[in-house]
């Protein structure tokens, strides 16, 4: 097609903008992202940029280390608050990781097309996410060492793990998440993984890429089964992702204490899991699209898309907010509607002010179209969401355990070095692996690409 | 990093003359404060490297021995040991220290010492038919304590000493305890004691200071004893005391000196007053139907109150609403134990309380009549009319710390209510030589002055840190020759005597002392000194014609002379006395103490002008009066109203903290459960200033302000040393208990307290009931009004059942007073640890049950006491202990995913420690948050002397396992292996846990809840008994009896 | 055997566009090929069918993974809590079924995605790191944006000459001869 007719045909066509930008050729879409990987040079920025986040990694492993010398009592923690950073940088990670199934998994059953150009790296995020999480169940117990109790071996006390705890649902939940993860992204990996074993130049390249690739040919019987084997896939990963989100909200409803025992958290987690998942996924790919000039694969229809998808969720968890404080003061039960007043007028209060306005008010914005295609104001709106959920968690872990039954035994938390530098370096441990991610595989489905490439020079065809 | 901060807020509270602060501010706040009269200057690793640098082989030893001489030195080697919890080891370069550590282990050879031969002890209930390994023995003895001694029975595993229980057959215990008496085993094996003889700060044989104690008495002799002064506390053992009066014999022109700081002149001069000699008050309050208490704590502290909190328990106690009580008023400054259970309680400032005596005297018809302000006049005649509807069934008591005017118009009252006899007796003293303590010191003070005191011998006592002020001790102590100081820490006295020789503690020595209604015990030694320490007995002994004879020789004697040989020289009656731990027929028999009493022989009475701000002092509910100090149990016990530890506070009301606005800030970390940060003020009184963090207290009298002694050690060893501030430093002879000269000016400084409980009220949840006993006449169901508990078939599923036995417990909060006997008598039994001031502020103490203290009735504007409000000005006061309730649906199994907390088949929470991976989701999931996490590891493994201590039937727990409450079930199994042996089932009272031991009041009782006839099952049978947060349907299977107060109606309403 | 020798496999066809290569196919099947295979950069709707190939076994073996998963669950659940160790865990009966559910649910998905893949693994021969096709050079390019047919040399039809021919005949550039060597 000669680049002539390209504006005919956008303009021709209903949607604002394209999911791909026109032009682009099976040879195109495969030589810019896998150049990426294969041929680009390391750049400064790039450098620069992985040190720094290398160094915050060591600073995790200080802790850490620190951690398993000393025993939790370097934090902030106490009696009654039991539960501190760990728990609510867990919840956070975890809810973080949602969106990249949701994206893989839910929008490929419903056949989103948008979804092509960023659910490579969104699951990439997931399984970075769930690594971050699953550190932090680990290193928050008393003896780390021992947590292999969790798990349900033929111990010679002859003791099982306890199945009615939620954190053993946690254990599953969690590891069945990180594992089905991996298997998904994997198999979308395959074809892409023995594109670039065919284009690498170094031998060490093929190598590496021809084991990863498996000796896939691309045979018409391969991709039959593939494609069934990935429908599956993303059918079983959609109920999962809502039931990990689930479990780790029954962490707290199952319990009795006043703020976490309420029936709204499935809901509201999940879908506050998606909120906090879309917002990383915007902070990710918005710098990441400049910096690799994808703009032409992850084009503002996509900010677009994933700013409604934000709303939406937003809007979700803004009526569980509502839901909380009707159920406490409906329900008359004295401790749940006394919490409501502490959250509201308690020594915490500043906490959940600064929750309402993160989660609540700002994304007001995105009703606003202007605000959804300013690329700027989005990456902020990601970073404030990010914030916010982040500090959901700590209201309804920490906030709750300060001001429970016993008045007697009422307390106050506050975090020390230590719990930042955790929290802190995880957050450098997920950068560097995404650093590492978009230089050593793709970071965009080239396979996929391939045939949207095909799908849009089709579409072109008809409105030709 | 934070200790750093608290050492330098410890420094900001060091209580100090104008002299001594200077020294404070260029020292770093966590050492001693040098003084020039000390040699030595202090000591650190750096200077003792330095001494030691290029040493060899002998040198280098010999160079040791003269730093071991340094008391600093030892003092270093103490400090850098470990400590009850490993968070308090401050870094060290280890080899260094491993250096020191070898050279301190060579000292120990240097005093060559022998030990004292062991006699042979006998067990209390088992017979000593040979030891069986593993299973405890009891023997009986006493713990010497002022003008009383309360009867124990020591629990020993293979020897050691490891728990003090009360002895059933003492009048002074009754087999209950107190804290001070469960904490003090911790002093035996409290490893800064002291551990050898020592002349100048050089370590010295005993030898030595026989043959040194030989040559004094013999120049003693020369002059008949003239320059040659003995100093005691109060004396209360026979052998002592016959010891050291026949010594004055010897030495006619010699002089005793007695000096006990915390237990005022009062009653001694009081009884005086009354009777024209010193006489000794014993009150029955059992008896009594109505009883007034003049600013007396006779419940917690003071000769007996054990016992007393025994007797009036028992009248406090209501099976069914037709019951009868007794009715407790109170009068007092600031709250007491015994005013927080007061049925009336007014508070007024401590001079008032005269005022108040001299007008109700003159109600019940003795003296002329006082005028009042209208409110106490109307409480006081109310009072008096009930008394004297109670004649002969009344009791009028009054404090220790009262002026002797008040004791006496207390004698006269009680006579004109024809008490005497009934609830009140007199007896001759239990001292040996009751003396005015104040002259006496006095008087040793201007002789030493004089330059008359050639030898001064101080038996125990540290009166260089708490002899009044204006004394000025030290000064003049440098003016006596020799000075000897026997004590068990080297301390303040210590550093400036001469000689100091270690004091062996009671488990460790043979002594007598008598109780306080005279009956007398043999003490006898359960475990052999652990170091080369002495008992009184000795040191007199060293000055006598018979030196270094032992002190059982010595205790043996006495009684055989005074019991006749008949009885002793039969060694079964001797036997006998120490198998029962007291000798029959020596209880004093009550005298009719004739009342000579008259309004012109009581001394002028100046009543203070109304608005006068009252400086009072109070021995602290803890430490006392500083001698325990360094005991960590007691250190990190929350006060009983402040829920304060580790320090002590300028008490003021909050009517007063509102006028000088010292608020109180809660801190993020910690918060209501830990750390409250409070205003520093300072005081200024009679001359000198101290400089003190403030507490606002509910309850005090509005113009009072209470400087609670015994804080502010500079040598008190590792765990005592600069904590809080030192009141003896603006305490002086004319104002010794209450003080008005004196001015507090607010300081920009705040200090952080560490506070377990600060919030007080229940924010209207069934945590506490109580009613008055009108209400519960009206309404005995009321208990249940708060909140009910689901029925039991409610439940989809069919319940456990536990057909054997079912472990419960009640506890009677009509009974509780609030003690605290039971919270230490727990970490005794169970190992707890001492976590550290840092780490109670983080909300991590360890016990594991606590006593909360509510006020009900009471509100502020920030829910906390240190914003003004009216209801704060005498609020009602409860006290609720909470060990783990036991509950069958327990949220804490439920949530624990390792299974590490399960059900017993009876019934019993069991934590699995092994099991445990320590998540804390149970703690979270505990409604009433009686679980403990080891956030690090709190356990001390090192120090060997606290190895000794532990319990062996206890897992001692170590860092990252969550622990608590067991309902003592290694006691439950110790008991059920001997019933299985008999093959019977286990009696009921037959498993006693060790708060229940412990408890003065009966207010806690354990057994079976499956056997209709067991007491803990009639009790729940009862009207009154309660769970904590029934609608949570955990079904606890603690529970608990509301406390109903007996209050006056005529009071009620107005 | 003794010394490499290369038989053959059968020969190899290059289109530009799946239209193509889908059109190739039909022909290929109408003249009675057999055993012919397509290899494709993305997958072709249709294009497996036309080679005759419709039914695979992936989502039976991944309903079994997914009841395997599920049932061990619940099975291992009531067995540790009920039989092997029972205990009074807070009052709650032994078998807490309801509380049993998630870690069920979590089992059950993870069987079945594990069965998933590998089922479509192992189906697919994979791994297998070495295949005749990759003899061909151009065949690099199956991976970016060139479609393949290859007529294998089983097919009973299959005749080096007549077969190159007919892949002539159908537009296929670089129609080469795949070599296996052993």
């Amino acid at each position: 097609m000669s680049t002539s007719e390209i504006p005919l045909n956008s303009q021709a066509r209903y949607e604002p903008d394209p999911v791909l930008e026109p032009g682009h050729t099976y040879a195109s879409v495969t030589d810019k992202i896998s150049s990426i990987v294969l041929t680009r040079p390391l750049g400064l920025g790039w450098l620069a940029g992985f040190t720094l986040v290398f160094s915050i990694v060591m600073v995790l492993f200080a802790s850490l280390a620190w951690l398993i010398t000393k025993g939790v009592g370097i934090w902030g923690i106490n009696i009654p608050i039991g539960w501190g950073f760990a728990i609510v940088n867990f919840v956070w990670w975890i809810g973080i990781g949602h969106a990249g199934t949701l994206i893989s998994a839910i929008l490929y059953l419903l056949n989103q097309k948008w979804r092509t150009s960023i659910n490579r790296f969104a699951e990439a995020m997931t399984l970075f996410a769930v690594a971050c999480a699953g550190i932090f169940p680990l290193i928050h117990t008393g003896r780390p060492w021992m947590a292999y109790y969790m798990f349900p071996y033929p111990s010679t006390m002859g003791v099982w793990p306890q199945f009615r705890s939620p954190l053993i649902w946690d254990v599953f939940a969690v590891s069945t998440y990180g594992t089905v993860s991996l298997l998904f992204w994997y198999v979308g990996l395959l074809p892409d993984l023995a594109t670039l074993r065919d284009r690498a130049k170094e031998k060490w390249q093929q190598y590496i890429f021809g084991m990863l690739s498996m000796g896939w040919r691309g045979s018409a019987h391969h991709w039959h089964r593939y494609q069934s084997a990935y429908l599956l896939l993303a059918g079983l990963a959609t109920p999962l992702v809502l039931s990990v989100h689930t479990v780790v909200s029954f962490d707290f409803s199952i319990a009795i204490v006043p703020g976490w025992h309420t029936t709204i958290f499935p809901p509201y987690f999940v879908a506050g899991a998606i909120y906090s998942g879309f917002a990383m996924v915007l902070t990710l790919c918005i710098p990441l699209r400049k910096a690799y000039k994808l703009e032409g694969f992850i084009t503002m229809r996509h900010l677009d898309t994933m700013a409604k998808v934000m709303l939406a969720t937003g809007e979700i968890v803004a009526y569980g907010y509502f839901v909380e404080f009707f159920m406490a003061f409906y329900s008359g039960n004295k401790f749940d509607v006394f919490l409501a007043e502490q959250r509201l007028h308690g020594p915490y209060s500043h906490f959940y002010f600064a929750l309402i306005l993160c989660n609540i008010l700002t994304p007001q914005l995105l009703w606003f179209k202007k605000v959804r295609r300013n690329v700027a104001a989005l990456f902020v709106m990601s970073l404030i969401i990010n914030t916010g959920m982040w500090l959901e968690r700590f209201v309804i872990v920490v906030i709750s355990l300060t001001r429970d039954f016993m008045p007697s035994a009422w307390g106050r938390y506050s975090a020390t070095f230590w719990d930042y530098s955790t929290f802190i370096g995880t957050l450098g441990l997920f950068v560097m692996l995404i650093f590492l991610f978009v230089r050593g595989l793709p970071a965009i489905a080239i396979s996929e690409m391939r045939e949207l490439v095909h799908e849009e020079s089709h579409a072109n065809k008809e409105h030709v | 990093m934070s200790d750093h901060a608290n050492d330098h807020e410890l420094h900001i509270l060091q209580g100090s003359t104008k002299r001594e602060s200077e020294h404070h501010h260029e020292e770093h706040g966590d050492e001693d404060p040098a003084d020039d009269t000390v040699r030595e200057h202090r000591l650190d690793l750096a200077t003792v490297r330095e001494k030691l640098r290029d040493k060899s082989g002998k040198q280098y030893w010999r160079t040791l021995e003269e730093l071991a001489g340094n008391p600093h030195f030892e003092d270093l080697l103490h400090r850098e040991f470990p400590r009850h919890a490993s968070e308090w080891d401050d870094a060290v370069d280890r080899r260094n220290f491993l250096k020191l550590m070898g050279a301190s282990l060579a000292l120990a050879g240097m005093a060559g010492c022998g030990r004292p031969d062991e006699n042979n002890i006998v067990p209390y209930v088992k017979q000593p038919d040979g030891m069986i390994l593993g299973r405890p023995r009891f023997y009986a003895t006493a713990m010497p304590f002022g003008a009383d001694a309360i009867g124990v029975l020591v629990e020993s595993h293979e020897g050691r000493p490891t728990k003090l229980e009360g002895n059933p057959d003492h009048p002074s215990s009754l087999g209950s305890t107190s804290a001070m008496v469960q904490a003090s085993i911790l002093n035996l094996y409290d490893p800064d004691r002291s551990q050898t003889t020592q002349f100048d700060g050089e370590i010295r044989t005993w030898s030595a200071f026989l043959e040194a104690a030989q040559s004094l008495a013999t120049a003693a002799k020369a002059q008949n004893g003239a320059g040659f002064r003995i100093l005691t506390g109060t004396v209360t053992s026979p052998t002592l005391g016959g010891q050291i009066k026949k010594l004055l014999t010897l030495y006619p022109q010699a002089k005793w000196h007695q000096w006990e700081p915390a237990s005022g002149d009062g009653a001694r001069e009081g009884a005086k007053l009354a009777f024209g000699r010193y006489l000794n008050t014993v009150l029955v309050p059992g008896k009594a139907n109505v009883i007034l208490s003049l600013d007396s704590d006779f419940l917690a502290s003071g000769p007996g109150h054990i016992a007393y909190a025994k007797q009036f328990s028992r009248r406090r106690k209501l099976d069914t609403p037709s019951d009868t009580m007794s009715r407790l008023y109170v009068a007092e400054p600031t709250p007491t134990v015994t005013g927080s259970s007061a049925d009336h309680r007014l508070p007024v400032r401590a001079s008032d309380i005269e005022l108040l005596a001299r007008a109700l005297a003159a109600k019940v018809g003795t003296g002329a009549a006082v005028a009042l302000p209208a409110a106490t006049e109307k409480w006081l005649s109310t009072v008096a009319e009930e008394l004297q509807k109670e004649r002969g069934t009344s009791l009028v008591v009054a404090g220790d710390q009262q002026p002797a005017a008040v004791h006496a118009l207390t004698h006269a009252i009680n006579a004109s209510l024809g008490n005497v006899g009934t609830t009140v007796y007199y007896t001759e003293p239990v001292e040996i030589e009751p003396a005015a303590n104040l002259e006496s010191l006095r008087q040793l003070c201007s002789d030493m002055h004089a330059g008359k005191v050639d030898a001064l011998v101080i038996l125990g006592g540290n009166p260089a840190y708490n002899a009044p002020h204006d004394f000025d001790f030290l000064e003049k102590l440098k003016k006596v020759h020799t000075s000897i100081h026997l004590s068990p820490y080297f301390d303040e006295t210590s550093a400036y005597c001469n000689w100091h020789i270690p004091e062996s503690h009671f488990l460790e020595t043979w002594s007598d002392a008598r109780a306080y209604d005279g009956t007398a015990s043999i003490i006898q030694p359960l475990i052999s000194p652990l170091y080369f320490t002495k008992s009184a007995h000795d040191v007199v002994a060293a000055f006598s014609d018979k030196p270094g004879s032992p002190p059982y020789d010595l205790v043996r004697a006495y009684w055989t002379d005074a019991m006749g040989h008949s009885d002793v020289s039969v060694e079964s009656g001797w036997k006998k006395w120490l198998n029962d731990g007291v000798i029959p027929g020596t209880k004093f028999s009550p005298i009719n103490g004739e009342v000579k009493w008259s309004a012109s022989s009581l001394p002028a009475f100046h009543p203070a002008q109304a608005g006068q701000i009252e400086f009072i002092f109070r021995p602290d509910p803890s430490v006392y009066d500083g001698r325990f100090a360094n005991n960590g149990w007691l250190q990190e016990l929350p006060k009983p109203l402040t829920k304060i530890t580790w320090d002590n506070a300028a008490l003021v009301s909050p009517k007063y903290a509102q006028k000088l606005e010292l608020l109180h800030k809660v801190e993020a970390r910690g918060g209501e459960h830990g750390q409250v940060r409070s205003r520093v003020v300072d005081v200024e009184l009679n001359g000198s200033k101290v400089t003190a963090a403030t507490w606002t207290l509910p309850g005090q009298a509005e113009d009072t302000v209470v400087l609670p002694l015994g804080y502010g050690r500079t040598r008190a060893g590792f765990t005592g040393s600069n904590k809080g501030f030192n009141a003896y430093v603006v305490r002086t002879s004319n104002g010794l208990w209450v003080s008005t000269d004196g001015k507090i000016t607010v300081t920009d400084d705040t200090y952080p307290l560490a506070c377990t409980q600060y919030h007080f009220n229940m924010e209207g949840r069934q945590i506490l009931s109580t009613a008055s006993l009108a209400e519960y006449k009206k309404n005995p169901g009321f208990a249940h009004e708060g909140a009910q508990a689901p029925a039991k078939d409610d439940s989809l599923y069919q319940e456990f059942s536990y057909p054997g036995y079912a472990w419960g417990m009640a506890i009677d909060l009509n009974k509780c007073n609030g003690c605290n006997a039971c919270v230490i008598a727990c970490q005794s039994e169970n190992n707890i640890p001492v976590v550290g001031k840092d780490q109670v502020m983080r909300g991590r103490e360890m016990h594991w049950i606590r006593v909360d203290r509510y006020y009900t009735h009471a509100e502020s504007p920030t829910n906390d006491p240190s914003t003004y409000n009216p209801s704060l000005d005498n609020p009602e006061t409860f006290f609720q202990p909470v060990p783990c309730m036991q509950c069958e649906n327990a949220p804490c199994e439920q949530v624990c995913p390792v299974a590490a907390t399960v059900h017993s088949a009876e019934g019993l929470n069991d934590m699995v420690y092994n099991r445990c991976i320590g998540t804390r989701y149970c703690s979270n999931n505990c409604p009433y948050k009686v679980r403990r996490f080891n956030f690090l590891r709190f356990q001390d493994w090192e120090t060997p002397q606290l190895k000794l201590l532990r319990n062996p039937e206890v897992t001692v727990r170590s860092r990252g396992v969550m622990e608590k409450c067991t309902y003592c079930v290694q006691r439950v199994n110790n008991v059920r292996i001997d019933a299985e042996k008999q093959s019977r089932p286990i009696r009921d009272g037959e498993i006693v846990t060790a708060c229940e031991s412990a408890c003065p009041s009966e207010a806690i009782v354990f057994g079976n809840a499956n056997d209709p006839d067991s007491r803990v099952a009639k009790l729940k049978g009862q009207q009154r008994n309660y769970s904590i947060l029934a609608e949570l349907n955990a079904r606890p299977r603690t529970t608990y009896l509301a406390a109903v107060r007996n209050t006056n109606t005529d009071l009620v309403k107005e | 055997m003794s010394g490499p020798r290369s038989q053959l496999y059968g020969v190899m066809g290059e289109f530009e566009t799946p239209e193509a290569i889908l059109a190739a196919a039909k022909k290929a099947r109408e003249v009675g090929y057999r055993h012919i295979t397509a290899y494709t950069p993305f997958p072709v709707e249709g294009l497996a069918q036309t080679i005759g190939f419709r039914w695979t076994a992936v989502p039976l073996l991944t309903l079994l993974g997914g009841l395997g998963g599920g049932l061990s669950g619940f099975g291992l659940e009531y067995w540790c809590s009920a039989i092997s160790y029972p205990l009074n865990v807070g009052g709650r009966p032994l078998n807490s079924w309801p509380a049993f559910i998630p870690v069920t649910f979590e089992l059950t998905v993870l069987g079945a995605s594990a069965f998933a893949v590998i089922s479509m693994l192992a189906l697919n021969r994979l791994p297998q790191p070495y295949h005749p096709v990759f003899n061909v050079d151009r065949f690099a390019r199956a991976s970016t944006d060139k479609f393949f047919l290859c007529i294998e040399a089983r097919d009973p039809k299959f005749g080096l000459a007549e077969s190159a021919r007919f892949l002539q005949s159908v537009e296929a550039q670089h129609v080469t001869e795949v070599k296996d060597e052993e």
